[in-house]
């Protein structure tokens, strides 16, 4: 388990070899099998982190970590707790899985609580580039200097973050099932503020080499001198095209009312509306861990394969997605999408894929008589459960279109929408793409564009 | 053996060309409960354990962390920090320069009374399930959740400058919800707040003292009510904010603004900058003469989560005036900011989630002080407004002018009292503007220092406990019911 001190200089660090986690796992279910214990789990995480933050057109912060942490459960008489700790010498082992069992003891008997599952077969995913994993502190820095000079160039401040990382996760039980996965992941964000004005861009992908913080830097640079001295707009009804991060970060908070467990439990907008039709023709939503687009281990919390699910199609609310548990108290179809028990949520899509259109960009606001681009969401809150009425406001770009052209900069906005209205509001959608935001997880989604868009207040800048 | 480990990192990171150095280990230690509908849902308990170390080498800074703690394992760590520092320097533009402050060799403990960790779990369980039941005896009722959390966490401080503090933190945190769905709608009432309920720095007598069981059937009825309330309506006019809503108010719209680190374009690119420009240093005027506000992280403000004895940079916990008799006088600020609005010295706020995250400027406990008032008196003077409790939403812009809460619930309040209840209440505002129209106070008698547990900032995203000392209070010509509004 020792680490060299020449490899954590150069911000290159390597996650230990496959068979000293199985090793970790192997101690837990050998000591669960000693005590007596039929059922144990155990859940070995390894994560290598690395950010390099910057603001004012500087390095401000520099940051890495390297964690391993190791998670029991155990499940006796209809009784389950999980503990968990980064200590993994042997005694540390037995007092977790020790305070494991007394925790499980403590409560009354679940009758739902279902037997650990066994061995499962698991579809291969390769998410980890070397590239990625070997990425050091020096390169992040001469990116980030590269972005700061042109901010120094063009008389603009920059902010922002370059980060990378690599992890490892092990599940396995003491009925055979184990499963692996390990992925890189690397991502760029970039703030470029001129005067009071400010725009920005961002990306996120497992391959550090599908991301170009320069051309990042220029797009959040030119869009931050097309915002300068910003008009005011009149809070109303607009038609707006919202870029992809602005839709990611807004349907985004639609992911847990998909859970079956959520609408088991009366707090989904979706609630006594499976099979109805919600949206318009045009939206098609999959949940679909092997989208060649997707980051995420193929497995669920318990270790079930992920099933790719189609939760809309053409508008219509078609399936929603399944733990073990809720799968069997409603009859249904086991999709792998449970988190890690113990817990009260059940289970949830974190790999939604909204099928996009044939329009461009350019071509949303060629045909926008009037309306607002939309670079970003931000704050965004639930104000109203069950019609999914959001708060949010708009940030860091928002501009008039009118008569087909990108016009100025507008004061930001503060929105009061459905969800489910704008979903059934769609004119056009572009090609999709993964999209990161601030708001919610990763995912892959079209830019879109919406009529009747509600903005009920506007702010000073 | 903990100061071992700092003394083998400072040492490293000395020789490897650091010109300062801070260390922490810690040990965290937690323990979360929750039930739904009569049964158990989370039933866990983790613990941490891990250094993470600070440098200035080139005049920049370099951070790294590590939970191998061995001598081998802090000293690569420290090696590593160093080398980050050094990356760091590639893009400076200037030496980082911290504020001078004097070193400490001392040992704290917040004050408890039960230690939560020692307390048995079926006590803890039974509790939790018994107001789940009360909940769930109110017919209407379609959801009862509950939900306890304690934290220990032990944190060996050292500095180059020699400086080592011990200081060890409990905290204890529970709440219970009922949730309504009828028809269209789904409404639900927290108590004794809402996501999450009440966290303090103390131990389980916290939890004896919310007496859950006795709230727990008004809470499932007052779900339930909510269904046949009126609608708020949408004017412009009278509100008075509830304690727990008054402390999220000044979390969001005090709070955050005077985060030295925001306004100074640190947090531009994630949780954003602030409109208290340096320039508006002791000429704003913040809020109305009666309102007066402090960041106070000494224990003798109480037991909130922003109290301490020394904070993550060794600086000795301060009480700030932020809001004097309505005039902006202070920020929040670090080692490092100080000097830029003219301090000698820190004000003592720069906190660390855990050992593996860099420290930074957070809100300790950022509190209104009360006023003269009651509550019966304040209704009582309140011809015509609406009374709002328990937040139920929140949302504020990137530089923290314009807002949107809405609470859970309401009262119309007419003639001086307080008559029908009403739903989906909602108001919003500019910050001065609201802050400006505060026309009075209630006094020390309703005052409770809230807990919010979740504050998240910074990137990595590290979530951190702030407390918030807040009164109901009345607020003149604000814009209610936006949320919901049809126009």
């Amino acid at each position: 388990m020792g680490r060299t001190a020449s490899k954590r200089e150069t911000g290159g660090e390597a996650l230990r070899d496959e068979r000293e986690l199985r090793a970790v796992a192997a101690n837990v279910l050998r000591l669960a099998k000693l005590r007596g214990v039929r059922e144990a789990e155990v859940h070995v995480e390894e994560v290598i982190d690395a950010l390099t933050r910057f603001a004012n057109n500087t390095i401000h912060q520099n940051v890495a970590e390297h964690g391993l942490s190791v998670s029991i459960r155990t499940v006796v008489d209809g009784r389950t707790a999980r503990v968990t700790t980064n200590r993994v010498d042997e005694d540390s082992l037995r007092a977790a899985l020790e305070n494991s069992l007394a925790m499980a003891a403590s409560q009354p008997k679940d009758p739902q609580l279902l037997p650990l599952p066994g061995k499962q077969k698991y579809r291969a995913l390769r998410r980890f580039v070397g590239a990625t994993a070997t990425l050091s502190a020096e390169e992040r820095a001469r990116a980030v200097k590269r972005t700061c000079d042109l901010a120094d160039e063009r008389g603009q401040v920059a902010a922002g973050i370059f980060q990378s990382g690599q992890s490892r996760t092990l599940l396995c039980n003491s009925r055979g099932l184990c499963a692996t996965y390990r992925q890189t992941q690397a991502e760029f964000s970039v703030t470029m503020q001129q005067g009071a004005a400010t725009s920005w861009a961002k990306a996120n992908a497992a391959d550090v080499r599908a991301i170009d913080p320069i051309a990042l830097a220029r797009t959040a640079s030119e869009k931050a001198e097309r915002a300068q001295n910003p008009m005011e707009l009149a809070p109303g009804k607009y038609t707006v095209i919202l870029e992809p991060a602005a839709v990611l970060d807004f349907v985004g908070f639609l992911f847990y009312d998909f859970a079956a467990t959520a609408v088991e439990d009366k707090r989904s907008c979706f609630s006594g509306r499976l099979g109805k039709t919600l949206f318009g023709k045009n939206i098609t939503i999959t949940d679909d861990v092997y989208h060649a687009e997707q980051l995420g281990p193929q497995f669920d919390g318990e270790g079930m394969p992920r099933q790719r699910v189609v939760l809309v199609d053409k508008g219509v609310l078609r399936n929603l997605v399944y733990s073990r548990r809720s799968a069997k108290a409603t009859h249904a179809k086991l999709t792998g999408h449970g988190f890690p028990l113990p817990n009260e949520y059940g289970e949830a899509p974190v790999n939604l894929v909204i099928a996009g259109g044939n329009s461009s960009l350019e071509e949303m606001v060629r045909t926008t008589e009037r309306g607002l681009l939309v670079t970003r969401l931000w704050y965004i809150r639930e104000v109203d459960p069950y019609e999914k009425i959001m708060t949010g406001m708009t940030r860091d770009g928002l501009f008039l279109v009118e008569r087909g052209q990108i016009g100025r900069g507008v004061r930001n906005f503060r929105f009061n929408q459905s969800i489910l209205e704008m979903l059934a509001n769609v004119e056009l959608l572009g090609e999709t793409r993964r999209a990161s935001g601030e708001e919610a997880f990763e995912m892959v989604v079209p830019p879109m564009k919406i009529r009747e868009f509600q903005f009920s207040e506007v702010t000073k800048f | 053996m903990m100061w071992d480990y700092c003394a083998n990192s400072l040492d490293v990171a000395r020789l490897r060309g650091a010109t300062y150095a801070d260390v922490r280990v810690m040990h965290q230690r937690q323990r979360d409960l929750t039930t739904k509908n009569g049964q158990v849902g989370t039933l866990g308990q983790s613990e941490s354990i891990g250094l993470g170390i600070r440098v200035i080498a080139q005049g920049a800074w370099g951070f790294a962390s590590t939970d191998v703690l061995t001598r081998e394992g802090v000293a690569a760590c420290a090696a590593q920090a160093v080398a980050i520092a050094k990356a760091s320097a590639l893009a400076k533009k200037k030496d980082v320069q911290l504020a001078p402050e004097a070193a400490y060799v001392d040992s704290w403990q917040s004050p408890f009374l039960k230690d939560p960790f020692e307390i048995p779990l079926e006590t803890q369980l039974s509790l939790l399930l018994a107001a789940d039941e009360a909940m769930r005896r109110v017919k209407g009722v379609t959801l009862t959740e509950t939900n306890m959390q304690f934290r220990k966490v032990d944190t060996w401080f050292a500095s180059s400058e020699g400086s080592k503090i011990h200081q060890r933190r409990v905290v204890s945190g529970c709440g219970i919800v009922a949730t309504c769905f009828q028809g269209d709608a789904i409404q639900k009432r927290s108590y004794p707040n809402s996501f999450g309920g009440q966290h303090v720095l103390g131990g389980y007598e916290l939890i004896e003292s919310l007496d859950l069981l006795k709230h727990a059937p008004r809470v499932g009825e007052q779900a339930v009510a909510l269904h046949s309330a009126a609608q708020c309506p949408e004017r412009t006019g009278t509100l008075i904010l509830g304690a727990s809503q008054l402390g999220l108010q000044i979390h969001e719209s005090i709070g955050h603004p005077i985060e030295l680190d925001r306004v100074l374009g640190q947090e531009a690119n994630f949780a954003g900058t602030s409109f208290l420009t340096l320039d508006q240093l002791h000429h704003l005027r913040y809020a109305s003469p009666i309102v007066n506000v402090v960041a106070d992280a000494r224990i003798a403000h109480g037991p909130g989560l922003g109290s301490f004895a020394y904070d993550d940079e060794g600086v000795p916990a301060q009480c700030i005036d932020i809001i004097k008799a309505g005039e902006f006088c202070g920020y929040l600020s670090s080692r490092e900011t100080a000097h830029l609005i003219g301090l000698q010295r820190s004000g003592g706020t720069v906190r660390t989630e855990g050992w593996n995250r860099l420290p930074m400027i957070r809100m300790t406990n950022v509190s209104i002080l009360p006023g003269p008032w009651t509550l019966e008196n304040l209704i009582a003077d309140t011809d015509e407004g609406i009374l709002m409790e328990t937040n139920r939403s929140w949302s504020i812009d990137d530089r923290r002018y314009q807002f949107q809460f809405s609470t859970e619930i309401a009262w119309e309040i007419q003639g001086g009292k307080k008559t029908r209840m009403l739903k989906n209440p909602s108001y919003s505002g500019i910050t001065t503007e609201f802050w400006n129209s505060c026309d009075a106070i209630c006094n020390g008698d309703h005052w409770q220092l809230w807990g919010t547990p979740n504050c998240g900032k910074g990137q990595p995203m590290q979530t951190m406990g702030t407390g918030h000392g807040a009164t109901p209070a009345r607020f003149r010509n604000v814009k209610i019911g936006t949320a919901f509004s049809e126009e």
